[in-house]
């Protein structure tokens, strides 16, 4: 069992002055599953990708099966048998999977569809996959144009699988079922590569786990004697405590109401359909959903981003002016500066950080006056209080960066998130929206945000919070709305003193997915 | 274990590099306009056998070797710097105005027809007048696409460059209409007895106001760049409009407002061309340093005072490089050969301040 399929020797990789990867020495065993953990911006891709023939190794020596290999190119690793199933999928969206299947083959292969077609089947067979061959790719779910992926690295021939946080875009049922696909290719001898920095999937699935910590090799442990705690501190380096809190608040003031909230994309499909719920200060209300199932829209809605078809309202009623009963503020057909200039703190962290968010060629001190830069009376900006801002910015969250004005896009993904959502919350807002706000963020800078959220609820503002870890969300929030196709599927509420059975994910990942709930949700209102 | 000889690492590699101090940024540019010389002069003396120094030497003598070659070197150098200031503003917000040279070209009709029509008025008004009248035609030009492109997303490249060309029409149908004398088809000096309308000498030196106006403009664009609010919007949108609208800055409003001085800026080259330069105006007066110009501006990175810094380079390379043609009985090709070169060997340093290469190891240390 224990035979060396792949050893690294010293593998060492540097991108400018960052090194990625630094003397990693490891060996992964025949037939088994691997979990490769670490925190993001460890080194666990750039590793796998010189393994796949994306990165050529500055330094160090890959041994396969006992022979030192070069691996120059991904053809390179599909010959020696090495596959790899990255995170963005790299798929042409027009072809068929059988299309994409053979892509990049065989040049002067003939496109048989019916022999592909055939091999599809007995690979899908062998292993339990669902997949049909003719189905375009603009037409598949995540998890089928994943499924694809992988079937398309089987297709050509990979002993060797290393699967890029293959859960992270997947509800937890369909997470099972590509666990279970995964112990079914252990069966049948292949060795699988997972990486990932989940540990209870680490847990669940893995043999061994190796760990990464900011690009070196911490060990390998065999999952049967780690616990969560265990892992973590091998990966963070120190002991963390992984509690999120749930204060709770002893005012709760309606905030904001969602009424009839429709929007049509530029394609013209229907993104929001039929959206109501309340906003209200001292919560945190969760968005759960598949990715692309109306996220988007219902924030930049809300942040006056998004055209609404007529009929839409969300109305902003200012924290103290609800007593007096003065009417609230329509958002929807107002931009986001007019939104402002009606005296509503709003902050907003869209999921594109870099492309909504912040300017990236800008340095620290000049995105922090993106928002406000217009409010002095002259022509020109004023930089000192953005560059106190940034200064403190900077400090309190400990962002990494050689300088307040080097350009934000030259930092670190969890840094230049530290730098957009301070910028948020030093905007005090009312309404704090957040879009995947600890997506690519280590362990450390994960909590120093669920934290700062709490802060914000306890202070007395509504959080929204659109997430994609359930455990997180169940464990944040104290209501949780599920998307499905742009509808809402459900609400499960947490109960500070009650039962809260049905407030788990298990019921989120069915709400998610559309055939369970949408005829007792939905169906009294489809009548009408 | 051994024989790893069947397969190699690859012979090259390119590496990114960290951020480079500003020091050895300078020191590679630099270096990378004397290898062009080398390089050209090597060339130069395999092809024709003449001495490359001397070339140089003529070259310079072409470009600065008399007073009046100075002033028509330091008047195309400021006529480049004034297109590609007018085009900064507009690149950096990635609106890719290549219509500059129907905007010179507007700025110049303009010109030429207040010096035909209004010459009874003194200097100075005309001037004015003038300067003015330029400016807003250069800024209707542009205002067509960038409404356009802010209203309907077209696409602004196509747009301002099929502008270039109804702007030569235009020229072409002015220069018959007021062409002197009958049937030349040129419109001739103008004015050439009263000298209405022309830059006058200021400090005994004709290119003195070409030289203020320019610099002035730089600097307003520096400014304006740098230090306003406009600078900062042009900026946010340039860098992503997503950006700029979650920021509450109106796109299109601020697209709008760029081209209209982009262009205004390009229409004043064209008052320039013909107010400052030729004293006429025909379809040959942008004589395509609306392009050149681009190359101008981004190779400044849009910073002003390095554009007047490159328009200084291409404008001495212009006119050393046409002297070079009739003096060394070089072709006329010979003198783009040599720009070509040069501005090759510029555009490959940039490549070698983000990028470094890393060759194969030749023998692997290995015990």
């Amino acid at each position: 069992m224990s035979e060396t399929v792949i050893e690294l020797r010293n593998v060492t990789k540097t991108f400018g002055s960052v090194t990625s990867n630094d003397h990693v020495s490891m060996k992964i065993e025949k037939g088994e599953i691997l979990a490769l953990l670490g925190e993001n911006g460890s080194g666990k891709t750039s590793l796998m990708n010189m393994l796949s023939g994306i990165y050529f190794p500055d330094e160090g020596e890959i041994i396969l099966n006992g022979k030192p290999v070069v691996i120059r190119d991904p053809r390179d690793a599909y010959e020696l048998g090495i596959g790899m199933v990255h995170q963005h999928f790299k798929l042409v969206d027009v072809f068929t999977a059988s299309e994409n299947m053979i892509l990049g083959i065989d040049p002067k292969a003939k496109l048989d569809r019916r022999k592909i077609a055939a091999q599809i089947k007995e690979i899908c067979d062998k292993y339990g996959f669902v997949i049909d061959p003719d189905k375009k790719v603009y037409d598949m779910s995540v998890s089928e144009k994943q499924t694809l992926e992988i079937v398309k690295v089987l297709y050509r021939g990979a002993d060797i699988l290393i699967l890029d946080e293959p859960t992270a875009v997947l509800t937890p049922q369909e997470t099972e079922r590509l666990f279970d696909v995964v112990r079914n290719m252990k069966k049948n001898g292949k060795t699988v590569i997972i990486i990932t920095h989940k540990l209870h999937e680490v847990l669940s699935i893995s043999d061994r786990v190796a760990i990464l910590r900011r690009g070196q090799y911490i060990g390998t442990v065999n999952t049967s004697e780690a616990t969560e705690s265990s892992l973590t501190e091998m990966m963070v380096g120190k002991k963390v405590e992984l509690n999120i809190e749930r204060p709770v608040a002893d005012k709760k003031p309606l905030l904001l109401e969602v009424r009839n909230l429709n929007c049509i994309n530029p394609e013209g499909l229907q993104v929001l359909k039929d959206i109501n719920f309340d906003v209200y200060g001292g919560e945190i209300l969760g968005i759960a959903g598949i990715s692309g199932s109306g996220q988007k829209e219902l924030l930049e809605s809300i942040a006056g981003l998004q055209r609404n078809e007529k009929g839409s309202s969300i109305i902003y009623y200012q924290p103290h002016s609800r007593d007096e009963s003065i009417d609230g503020d329509q958002l929807v057909g107002k931009s986001p500066r007019e939104i402002r200039d009606l005296g509503i703190r709003l902050s907003f962290v869209p999921e594109d950080r870099l492309g909504m968010g912040l300017v990236g060629s800008m340095g620290m001190t000049e995105n922090m006056m993106l928002k406000d830069y217009r409010s002095n009376g002259h022509i020109f900006t004023d930089v000192k209080k953005p560059r106190q801002l940034a200064e403190k910015i900077k400090d309190e969250l400990e962002v990494v960066t050689p300088g307040i004005s080097t350009p934000v896009k030259n930092l670190s993904g969890g840094n230049v998130q530290k730098v957009l959502v301070g910028r948020e919350i030093a905007a005090s807002p009312t309404v704090l929206m957040t879009a995947y706000v600890v997506r690519g963020l280590d362990i450390n800078t994960s909590y120093t945000i669920y934290h700062l959220l709490n802060e914000q609820k306890k202070k007395g503002s509504a959080v929204i919070f659109v997430g994609e870890d359930l455990d997180v969300m169940v464990a944040l929030c104290d209501r949780i709305i599920v998307l499905c196709d742009g509808r809402i599927n459900g609400v499960l509420e947490y109960k500070p003193d009650g039962d809260n059975k049905d407030f788990n994910k298990g019921n989120i990942g069915l709400m998610m997915t559309k055939i369970d709930y949408r005829d007792t949700a939905d169906g009294g209102k489809k009548d009408e | 274990m051994s024989d790893n000889s069947a397969v190699k690492d690859p012979f090259i590699r390119v590496v990114k590099r960290g951020d480079m101090k500003s020091g050895p940024k300078i020191c590679i540019r630099i270096g990378s306009v004397v290898v062009s010389l080398i390089v050209c002069g090597i060339l130069i003396n395999v092809i024709t056998g003449l001495n490359p120094v001397a070339v140089y030497v003529t070259m310079f003598k072409g470009a600065f070797g008399s007073t009046r070659r100075s002033f028509a070197t330091i008047r195309e150098m400021m006529m480049l710097a004034c297109v590609a200031i007018g085009l900064a503003p507009a690149f950096k917000m990635k609106f890719w105005n290549i219509g500059a040279e129907g905007q010179i070209l507007i700025g110049g009709i303009v010109s030429a027809g207040c010096m035909i029509n209004l010459n009874m008025l003194p200097t100075f008004p005309l001037l004015i007048i003038m300067f003015a009248t330029s400016a807003a035609a250069g800024a209707l030009w542009a205002l067509l696409p960038a409404v356009f492109k802010a209203k309907w997303n077209t696409n602004e490249t196509l747009f301002t460059l099929m502008m270039n060309y109804v702007a030569i029409q235009l020229t072409s149908f002015f220069v018959s209409k007021w062409e002197n004398p009958k049937g030349s088809n040129t419109v001739g000096i103008i004015n050439s007895n009263t000298q209405a309308g022309w830059f006058p000498e200021i400090f005994g030196q004709k290119y003195t106001l070409n030289i203020i106006l320019v610099v002035t403009l730089a600097i307003l664009m520096w400014v304006y760049l740098k230090y306003t609010k406009h600078g900062y919007e042009i900026a946010v949108v340039g860098d992503s409009e997503n950006t700029a609208r979650y920021a509450g800055i109106s796109v299109s409003k601020v697209i709008i407002r760029t081209m209209l001085l982009s262009g205004a800026v390009c229409g004043i080259a064209g008052f320039l061309a013909v107010s400052g330069a030729s004293h006429t105006i025909s379809t040959s007066t942008a004589g395509g340093r609306g392009f050149t110009a681009i190359i101008v501006a981004w190779l400044a990175k849009f910073n002003s005072f390095y554009m007047l810094l490159i328009a200084l380079l291409l404008a001495f390379l212009g006119s050393g490089a046409t002297e070079i043609a009739s003096k060394c009985k070089l072709n006329d090709y010979a003198s783009d050969m040599i720009i070509g070169i040069i501005l090759f060997f510029i555009l490959a340093s940039e490549f070698f301040i983000n990028y470094r290469l890393v060759f194969r190891k030749h023998a692997k240390e290995e015990a």
